[in-house]
């Protein structure tokens, strides 16, 4: 037990108090001395063949030290893809090479082509300005279905099409789920689309590079989620820089939702210009550029079967899914549409076939990569769209029906018809607190009370399970991961009794700094204020994997867990030597070291001050020193779970969209911090609410991003969201790691979109409109569409 | 380039801008007061909204040079002289109004200036009020909570 504030404790976050005094330091407020500012010049088209980049002019602007175009970075490294996936035919996915700077052809707009390093942002800025690029313009290829017809244009010539792969899930499940399918008494078919989103962290891309000529050492300030793999990726592919003469720090990162997982180019750039200028170089991406060159995410266009019994018995999913990667493969984009979301298409369902065939598109358009949730909102989409219109054409409540093929709890473990093995869950559970939570019995009434307002009031369910705590190095080792996915913790009990703990994972929003602590303080039994976390710099910190997937906890803080038992085992061996006695008579509880059946003891303290003066140690059974390093890498994902309801009020006149209520029920297994744990929650509904009704990253025929800034694009704001009402009070524990947890970073935007789609073709259908579907985002255009006609 | 003079937080500065040198931008580049943050170019996300001569303002909007001999607040200038929080940081804290800290500076000044508008705001008010500030964190739920209660209305404290 904590002294106080461990596990399970609501505790005021401490990182708080730096953002709040306007104290936080993320990438752009460091500015070393001499620095000089990097803009970049970008593609206005689409698709386009270089001729020429005429630097001359800029290079003459005042102030302008430097112009460099693809040219200087032709012989270095593409940054590469970190999935390797397999066609159905064996063959390995397409990869073509994504530069540092665009070379030989533009590819999306926004596509940088050349930057210019100057001694002020505005000069930069100015020079780019006098860049002068003569750019064929090509056909750009955008719809994904045509961008696979024969005789499309090319987004990468040398690959001659442009599909990156075509993949199965599981090709052996094929045939049986054909079979099943042809032979189900009732087929429901869904064509739907999963809308492009632009993530927006509101903390723009800034990457500062530095090199010191006296050393060789080379520091990149960055906001990234992973600064360890951002390493990795810039030495071993893209500049062959040494890990061990390179600094990846990440500060203070304001939000990442999956887009800073990845490495940019603007982060080679900003090294390699600062070593060739020996300055250091600052980019600072503007919003326009972060709408045109982050990661982007979903963008899938999905046929969905689902074949039962007339008792809505699922026998069958089966799917065919257009996933658009973009221009360029980013670093986890050929993860996401295939084992982050056709692993997840049995749902939370006893369902015996299921079979996934996506095929990944290459398009004129910026890089698709994982986005909160990455593939799981996805297959939780299609699935709970598809069940909503089978229970209707059955005549089945969706309580019901989703309730008939739930796993039950004594089925546990449960492998999956999709191939995971869940190890923990009671979804019937869920839907007991949600039924109740929710108020679902008195739907009718509110309804009612609705209709006399004129306005037609539907009420959305859902249940969703998902794949976290990214992930099993064994497991995604076998399904294409080049990389592992442990995590890693280093707890340091200094001298005087504090403890520091060195983490992989990344706190850009989460809470580490306040939840990690507690559970430290938990098994040691001293107050949590005594633990500091340490986390973004590679010079600092372990070998870690960095923070996505929801994996933080599950993982990372597995790794804290394991560090902190091997502490209190050498702990236990010193106070032992203390007490002069065998360590195997000594008990640990509360902070202090006892032995058996005495009334001797020291405390925590009194240990961790010997471990440093250890002039008596018998140096051949102990070392001295107190601190313990583990790599943890979990037996499995963990499977968050959740059943979710939203009520909204469609105005029949306008078709606008009212949320009225949206109530989460998720099981995540045990929590550290419950406060914490709902406000990841509401950001995720939030995100996944502004998925259902406003956001939508849209390119028109030419590849222009019509959508392209904040005016354009509809992030939801504090007047489209209603109350969100969040319950976590139901767990299972997570089986297979330490702490029994299992994620809550992505639950709310996976689970929230079908929710508040389900609910708004529910108001329709009750108002007698015929309506099965509505695209999201669920706009008052497309509503008011729907109905009339 | 021109020469400006502002009183920031009870503190006068001088800085050299150029004309087309947004406030934003001064306080952050010039000045080195990098608690106003910068989140878009359209003017919509918020992140900058500091105070000029008591009025909120999202301080991309105006030009350093039309600032001159203003008095300006921000984020830095909120809490007390001792390092605790004010009533509004703290109301922020207990009820987990911030995840990131990138929005929050500018949510501050912002709810500052609604709750000297309107010392005891609906929620609704709130939520119509903070429609010019982006948060991509929250879903805005601890936000409007925090605002209820450093209005003293009543609402569940999050926060232990």
């Amino acid at each position: 037990m904590a002294a106080d504030g461990g596990m399970g404790h609501a505790t005021k976050r401490r990182e708080d108090v730096r953002f709040l005094m306007g104290r936080g330091k993320y990438t752009d407020d460091y500015t070393p001395a001499q620095t000089s500012y990097c803009a970049f010049a970008r593609s206005n088209v689409a698709n386009g063949k270089i001729n020429n980049i005429d630097t001359a002019a800029a290079a003459a602007m005042p102030g302008v030290i430097a112009v460099f175009t693809g040219e200087d970075f032709a012989d270095v490294g593409g940054n590469p893809a970190g999935w390797a996936i397999v066609s159905r035919d064996g063959e390995p996915m397409k990869e073509p090479k994504r530069p540092v700077l665009a070379h030989g052809k533009v590819r999306h707009v926004g596509d940088a082509y050349a930057a210019v390093v100057a001694e002020t942002l505005e000069q930069a800025m100015d020079a780019v300005e006098a860049i002068e690029a003569d750019i064929d313009e090509l056909d750009a290829v955008v719809d994904m279905a045509s961008a696979l017809a024969s005789g499309s244009a090319l987004v990468h010539d040398e690959i001659e099409t442009n599909m990156c792969f075509d993949w199965g899930w599981i090709e052996d499940n094929r045939a049986a789920t054909d079979e099943a399918i042809k032979n189900a008494p009732h087929v429901t078919t869904l064509e739907l689309v999963n809308n492009r989103l632009v993530p927006n962290a509101m903390e723009p891309r800034c990457s500062i590079g530095e090199y010191d000529p006296g050393t060789g050492d080379y520091k990149l300030t960055t906001t990234s989620q992973n600064p360890h793999l951002t390493r990795l990726l810039i030495s071993a592919f893209v500049m062959g820089i040494p890990e061990n003469k390179l600094t990846v720090h990440a500060p203070d990162v304001g939000g990442g939702f999956g887009s800073k997982i990845y490495h940019y180019g603007e982060e080679a750039l900003v090294l390699a210009a600062a070593k060739k200028l020996n300055r250091p170089v600052k980019w600072t991406s503007t919003r326009t550029e972060a709408f045109l060159s982050d990661a982007h995410g979903r963008d899938h266009v999905t046929k969905i079967e689902l074949a039962c019994e007339k008792d809505g018995t699922f026998i069958a999913f089966r799917t065919e899914t257009l996933a658009n990667v973009g221009a360029y493969l980013s670093n986890f984009s050929t993860a996401t549409p295939t084992f982050l979301h056709g692993t997840l298409m049995a749902g939370n369902y006893t369902v015996p076939n299921v079979y996934v065939n996506v095929k990944a598109v290459f398009t004129n358009t910026a890089p698709v990569d994982a986005y909160r949730g990455a593939g799981r909102p996805e297959a939780t989409f299609s699935l709970e769209r598809v069940i909503d219109k089978a229970a209707r054409e059955l005549g089945l409540n969706p309580v019901d029906i989703r309730r008939k093929n739930f796993v039950k709890p004594d089925q546990y473990p449960f492998a999956s018809a999709a191939g995971l093995e869940y190890d923990s869950g009671n979804y019937d559970a869920l839907m007991d607190g949600l039924e109740d939570v929710a108020d679902l019995a008195g739907f009718e009434a509110r309804r009612a009370e609705s209709a006399k307002n004129g306005k037609l009031r539907g009420l959305g369910i859902n249940s969703y399970i998902e794949a976290c705590g990214i992930a099993p190095s064994n497991l995604v080792g076998v399904l294409g991961s080049r990389v592992g996915l442990y995590d890693a913790a280093t707890v340091r009990v200094n001298a005087t009794g504090n403890i520091s703990v060195m983490v992989g994972a990344h706190s850009h929003g989460q809470g580490h700094e306040t939840a990690f602590p507690q559970v430290v303080a938990d098994l040691l039994g001293v107050d949590p204020m005594s633990v500091e976390i340490v986390h973004g710099d590679t010079s600092k910190i372990p070998f870690g994997m960095g923070t996505y997937g929801s994996r933080s906890l599950a993982v990372c803080g597995s790794a804290v867990f394991r560090a902190t038992e091997k502490i209190i085992k050498k702990a236990t061996l010193i106070a032992a030597h203390m007490m002069e006695d065998k360590p195997e008579n000594v008990d640990f509880k509360d902070g202090e070291f006892a032995v058996k059946g005495t009334n001797k003891k020291v405390s925590f303290g009194d240990v961790a001050l010997k471990a440093y003066i250890p002039h008596d140690f018998p140096l051949e059974d102990i070392e001295p020193g107190l601190e313990e390093t583990a790599f943890y890498d979990p037996a499995n994902f963990t499977y968050p779970s959740g059943a979710y309801a939203c009520e909204v009020e469609v105005d029949p006149d306008t078709g606008k969209v009212e949320i009225c209520s949206m109530v989460a029920m998720d099981d995540f297994g045990n929590v550290v911090n419950p406060m914490i744990v709902t406000g990841q929650v509401q950001g995720g509904l939030a995100q996944g609410i502004g998925q259902a009704l406003l956001e939508h990253g849209i390119y028109d025929e030419n590849g222009q991003l019509l959508s392209g800034s904040l005016m354009d694009y509809a992030m939801p704001r504090a007047d489209d969201l209603p109350n969100l009402v969040v319950d976590h009070s139901y767990a299972t524990r997570c089986t297979h790691n330490p702490i029994g947890v299992k994620g809550c970073g992505e639950a709310g935007a996976i689970g929230s979109p079908p929710t508040v789609v389900n609910a708004v073709v529910d108001a329709l259908q009750r108002g007698g409109h015929d309506v099965d579907h509505i695209d999201m985002p669920v706009s008052p255009g497309r509503v008011w569409a729907a109905m009339n006609t | 380039m021109p020469t400006i003079n502002l009183n920031v937080n009870g503190t006068s500065m001088s800085a050299e801008v150029e004309n087309r040198t947004v406030l934003s931008t001064a306080l952050r580049e010039r000045l080195g007061m990098t608690g106003t943050h910068i989140g878009c170019d359209t003017s919509q996300c918020g992140g900058c909204v500091v105070h000029v001569n008591g009025q909120a303002v999202k301080s991309c909007t105006i030009f350093a040079v039309e600032a001159d001999g203003a008095e300006v607040e921000t984020i830095e200038g909120q809490a007390y002289i001792d390092g605790s929080l004010n009533i509004i940081q703290q109301a922020f804290q207990d009820h987990h109004g911030l995840q990131c800290g990138f929005c929050t500076p500018g949510m501050i000044m912002s709810a500052a200036a609604l709750l000297k508008e309107n010392p005891k705001p609906t929620e609704a008010e709130i939520r119509a009020y903070l429609s010019g500030n982006i948060c991509r964190c929250t879903g805005y739920q601890g936000i409007v909570n925090a605002i209820m209660a450093a209005s003293g209305q009543s609402v569940a404290i999050a926060a232990e």
